[in-house]
C-alpha cells in the first residue's frame, strides 16, 4: 500500500464539454445555428423568441426551439404556436440547462431540417454561466425594468455572452432606465460585444434583431 | 444547490481517473478553480462532504487553489491579472479588453491517494 500523487488534470465539467463539443459538430455539419438565451426570469426572453421564430419563418427559414423551466410546458406551449417545432425541458429544480438535457430533448430531430435552433434557459443569471450547450452564440437579454447596473451584479454571466439584448426598451422612460449607463456597463464587463435593444410589445428593433440572427448562420 | 451537481461531477472525474490508476482511497484532491468559473468556495466544500460519502473519496480533503483572472491587453502586449471582475480594463493602461487569458479553470490538477501499485525504485 502506497500513498501517490497522481496527476489528473481534468475539467470538471469535462463530461458537460464533451457532450457540448459534440453537440456542436453534430448541428454544424447539419448548418445549424445555435443560440442559448439567458436572463432573470420574467426579462422577456419567450416574448422575443416567439417573434423571432415567427420573423425568420416569415423568410422562409425554418426554425426549432427548446425551451427550459422547473416547471410547466407553457412557453413551449406559446412558441409552438408558431408553427415551429418546440420541445420543453421540464427540469424539476435543476437550476440551469445541462449539455445532456440538450442532447437527450433534441432526440429524434432530423438536423437537416434545421437553420436555427433557440434555446432558451432557465431564467437564472447565476448557474447558467457554467454550462456549455454546444452553442454558436450566448445572448444575455436585460429589461428596462431591472436596472442598469444588472451587468455589474451579474459579471459572469455577462462575460460569457456573445451579444446582448435589452428588452421592454417601451419601458425604458417610465422606469427612467438610463441607457447609456446601461451600454457602459454591458461593455465594462464585456467589451465590445454587440447590443440590441427591442420591444415586444411595440415591436422595436425586431428587424434588425432578426436580421443579425440571419448574419450569424453565415459565419459557423 | 448548484455547487452539489458541480460537487457531483468532480467525484465523477477524480472516481475514474483515481480507479484506473489503481487507487484504493483518496485523501485528498487539489482542485484549480478560477474566479470566473462561476462557483462558491464555501459551498463547493459544503456540498463535496456530502457527495464523497460513500465513495473512495469519503473522508478526503478537497484543497482549492483559487486562480486571478488574466487578461490580455493588446495595447500593451501583455498578459495582466485582473484586481476583479467588476471592470474589464487592462490594469495597467486601462483599455477595455475582453480578450481573457486565465480564470475560468474548474480543474482537479491532482490527487493523493493510497494505491495497491508497488512504486518501483
Amino acid at each position: 500500500m502506497n500513498t501517490r500523487v497522481l496527476e489528473i488534470r481534468r475539467n470538471v465539467l469535462s463530461r458537460n464539454d464533451e457532450l457540448a463539443a459534440e453537440l456542436r459538430a453534430r448541428l454544424h455539419a447539419a448548418g445549424v445555428l445555435t443560440t442559448n438565451w439567458v436572463s432573470s426570469p420574467g426579462t422577456g426572453k419567450t416574448e422575443l423568441l416567439g417573434l423571432t421564430m415567427r420573423a425568420l419563418l416569415a423568410r422562409g427559414r425554418r426554425v426549432a426551439a427548446l425551451v427550459g423551466d422547473l416547471e410547466t410546458d407553457n412557453d413551449a406551449v406559446r412558441l409552438a404556436r408558431s408553427g415551429a417545432p418546440v420541445r420543453q425541458i421540464q427540469t424539476h429544480g435543476i437550476c440551469h440547462l445541462e449539455a445532456q438535457m440538450i442532447g437527450d430533448h433534441l432526440a429524434g430531430w432530423d438536423f437537416t431540417e434545421i437553420d436555427f435552433l433557440f434555446i432558451e434557459n432557465v431564467g437564472n443569471l447565476v448557474c447558467p454561466a457554467s454550462y456549455d450547450l454546444g452553442e454558436d452564440r450566448r445572448v444575455v437579454l436585460l429589461s428596462a425594468t431591472e436596472g442598469e447596473d444588472k451587468p455589474l451584479k451579474y459579471p459572469k454571466l455577462f462575460h460569457s455572452a456573445d451579444v446582448a439584448v435589452i428588452t421592454k426598451i417601451d419601458l425604458a422612460e417610465a422606469c427612467e432606465f438610463d441607457r447609456a449607463a446601461a451600454h457602459r456597463n454591458i461593455h465594462e464587463i464585456r467589451p465590445d460585444i454587440p447590443i440590441f435593444e427591442t420591444s415586444a410589445k411595440k415591436r422595436v428593433g425586431i428587424e434588425e434583431w432578426v436580421g443579425y440572427i440571419e448574419s450569424l448562420r453565415a459565419s459557423i | 444547490m448548484h455547487e452539489l451537481s458541480i460537487a457531483c461531477s468532480l467525484v465523477d472525474a477524480v472516481s475514474q481517473d483515481a480507479l484506473r490508476a489503481g487507487a484504493t482511497r483518496v485523501l485528498e484532491v487539489h482542485l484549480r478553480l478560477g474566479a470566473l468559473a462561476g462557483v462558491v468556495e464555501d459551498s463547493l466544500q459544503f456540498s463535496y462532504d456530502i457527495v464523497t460519502r460513500g465513495t473512495p473519496l469519503e473522508g478526503s480533503k478537497l484543497i482549492v487553489e483559487r486562480l486571478p483572472v488574466l487578461v490580455y491587453c493588446a495595447a500593451c502586449n501583455d498578459t495582466k491579472i485582473l484586481p476583479g471582475i467588476q471592470s474589464f480594463r487592462c490594469p495597467v493602461c486601462s483599455a477595455p479588453t475582453g480578450d481573457v487569458r486565465g480564470g475560468r479553470e474548474m480543474e482537479v490538477a491532482s490527487i493523493v491517494a493510497e494505491t495497491d501499485v508497488e512504486e518501483t525504485a
